[in-house]
């Protein structure tokens, strides 16, 4: 009895469900027509399948492509993203694990800053922090990598330093009695354990850093670089007009990889967002 | 082995303790000795005391923002913490499909700020322009779209954090309220919400200080257009710097006035739900 009311309990919140899942999705799916629609229909009737008089093929996309260079953007933003997330990696777990290991005034102090870093929100540096990234001329795909470790240093020291206090010290000490320095001890013993929090980590600061508009559109010189979310506002012009169309056909490249990206890893992606709750 | 590990300062914690000096703590202490001067460039700064702030609050367009940004912050945080909660309880009932709706809620959570504020531009716009509305028409049409957009962006990973939350919940505990006689509602309250405290402590300030800094989302979806009425903290201070002439002062003690808000607002927040929490 109690099991049979169980499972059509099951089944109508089952069924509720599917059914918030596709409204849920539908205005990624409505914005995917759209973007085979010319401009005037898309104005007119937003929510109307493409019909003969409004389907352009993918004039929008191949429009839309050349206008903000949209490749180019792709490469710029992959480029980034994967190289400031593999330096953040390296350096910040063994800044990390030399802050947790030696207990210094220089460690204390540098573990609170990172804290503190933490809630400050951009807008409190962006004039300063984007000055000094021209000066030093940082203003270039490579520079901005710098820029990223050390905005992104305050959470992932504070997560790596977390770990590496719960790792017990005897493995390392055995490592270093057998002869290793520290650096071989680091890379050999510390860096396999802290794996989980790497990843932990990457994926954190990887949606971060794609999804990121007004770091790399102060820092950046944008007459040679665009990331994808600079090149997306880039279509929104001088005068609030849009160029629609182009508009929807962006939005659809700009979601397809993340999609990608996401089935791929989904189930690292969300044990990382839930470990990175518990810690930060 | 301190005394090992501390001869290898360079290598392993000079990076990264360079880079984030640089980009982080320098930017910061330059910033605030800038929001006491009158300047246009870094070079040229002048120290005139408190001026700029006293401005502050003669521009009615900050006092605006401010209540603007505190109202909407309040709203998504309840709305978006009672839904992805009210989500994760149906969803960790062991029904049909659970890790299909997971992830499909959790998947705007990925997607930029700025491609958000487009797609829910053409949504909204679709529909408002029923009624030969637009999103730009009035503040509250930007304000109550900034809500929904949030809420289809941050459920999605709330709910994740809820559902490691309730699902850590010791089962003997729940089997005991039952045996004593408790509805379900007396369960939840006493039981379940004490218990996973900890993840309402992080949620709601995860969800307060995203919504508090909010920019992109806001940039994307209106502009702060009707203008500058529906323009949340982050966008006002963007816009006193870049876009008003001889107001850089302004901007930058506008920006220390946020910060300073956002650090205390974290610390009531972290407080008040920490104090709520339970040993296990």
């Amino acid at each position: 009895m109690e099991n049979a009311r169980k499972a059509k309990h099951g089944w109508a919140l089952t069924l509720f469900f599917t059914i918030l899942s596709v409204v849920y999705i539908l205005p990624i799916v409505i914005v995917v027509y759209n973007s085979f629609k010319s401009k005037v229909w898309i104005n007119k009737t937003p929510f109307a399948l493409p019909n003969e008089k409004s389907f352009v093929e993918f004039l929008n996309y191949t429009k839309g492509i050349e206008k903000t260079n949209f490749f180019g953007a792709f490469v710029v933003s992959l480029f980034i993203t994967v190289i400031s997330v593999l330096l953040i990696c390296l350096c910040t777990s063994m800044c990390a694990w030399y802050i947790a290991r030696v207990n210094s005034a220089f460690s204390r102090t540098f573990y609170m800053l990172c804290a503190f870093s933490m809630i400050v929100p951009f807008q409190m540096v962006m004039f300063t922090l984007s000055k000094i990234a021209n000066m030093l001329h940082c203003s270039n795909p490579f520079g901005i990598i710098f820029v990223y470790l050390g905005f992104g240093a305050g959470l992932a020291i504070f997560m790596f330093v977390g770990f590496v206090k719960s790792i017990p010290l005897e493995i390392e000490e055995a490592a270093m009695i057998d002869g290793c320095n520290p650096l071989q001890t680091f890379f050999g013993v510390v860096l396999p354990i802290m794996k989980p929090t790497m990843i932990t980590v990457a994926i954190l600061q990887a949606m971060w850093i794609w999804n990121d508009y007004l770091l790399p559109y102060l820092v950046l010189d944008q007459r040679k670089w665009k990331t994808i979310p600079i090149a997306v506002q880039y279509l929104k012009g001088g005068y609030g007009a849009v160029e629609m169309g182009q508009m929807m056909a962006m939005l659809v490249l700009a979601i397809i990889p993340i999609v990608i990206f996401y089935l791929a890893c989904q189930k690292y992606i969300i044990e990382g967002v839930v470990a990175g709750a518990v810690k930060g | 082995m301190e005394k090992t590990i501390k001869k290898y300062f360079p290598i392993f914690a000079l990076p990264t303790a360079a880079a984030f000096t640089v980009f982080f703590i320098i930017p910061f202490i330059m910033g605030v000795y800038l929001s006491f001067c009158s300047f246009t460039t870094v070079k040229d700064a002048k120290l005139i005391g408190f001026s700029n702030y006293a401005k502050i609050w003669g521009d009615p367009t900050f006092v605006h923002a401010l209540w603007y940004t505190a109202l909407f912050s309040l709203v998504a945080v309840i709305s978006i913490n009672v839904l992805a909660f009210a989500v994760a309880l149906l969803l960790t009932k062991g029904i049909k499909g659970t890790n299909v709706f997971r992830t499909v809620f959790f998947m705007p959570n990925l997607i930029g700020g700025i491609v958000l504020g487009y797609i829910w531009q053409l949504i909204l716009n679709g529909i408002l322009a029923r009624y030969d509305l637009t999103l730009t028409f009035s503040e509250k049409y930007g304000f109550w779209g900034l809500v929904i957009l949030l809420n289809w962006q941050q459920i999605g990973y709330m709910m994740i954090i809820y559902i490691a939350g309730i699902q850590n919940v010791p089962g003997d505990l729940i089997e005991a309220a039952k045996i004593d006689g408790a509805t379900k509602f007396q369960t939840l309250k006493s039981v379940t919400i004490p218990m996973v405290m900890p993840s309402i402590t992080i949620c709601t300030f995860l969800t307060l200080t995203n919504a508090f800094k909010l920019y992109d989302q806001n940039l994307a979806l209106t502009a702060g257009a009707p203008s500058d009425r529906s323009e949340l903290l982050a966008l006002n201070i963007y816009n006193t710097f870049y876009g008003r002439n001889g107001w850089e002062g302004v901007g930058q003690a506008k920006a220390v006035v946020f910060f300073i808000l956002v650090a205390v607002i974290a610390i009531i927040q972290l407080r008040a739900t920490r104090s709520k929490e339970v040993q296990q």
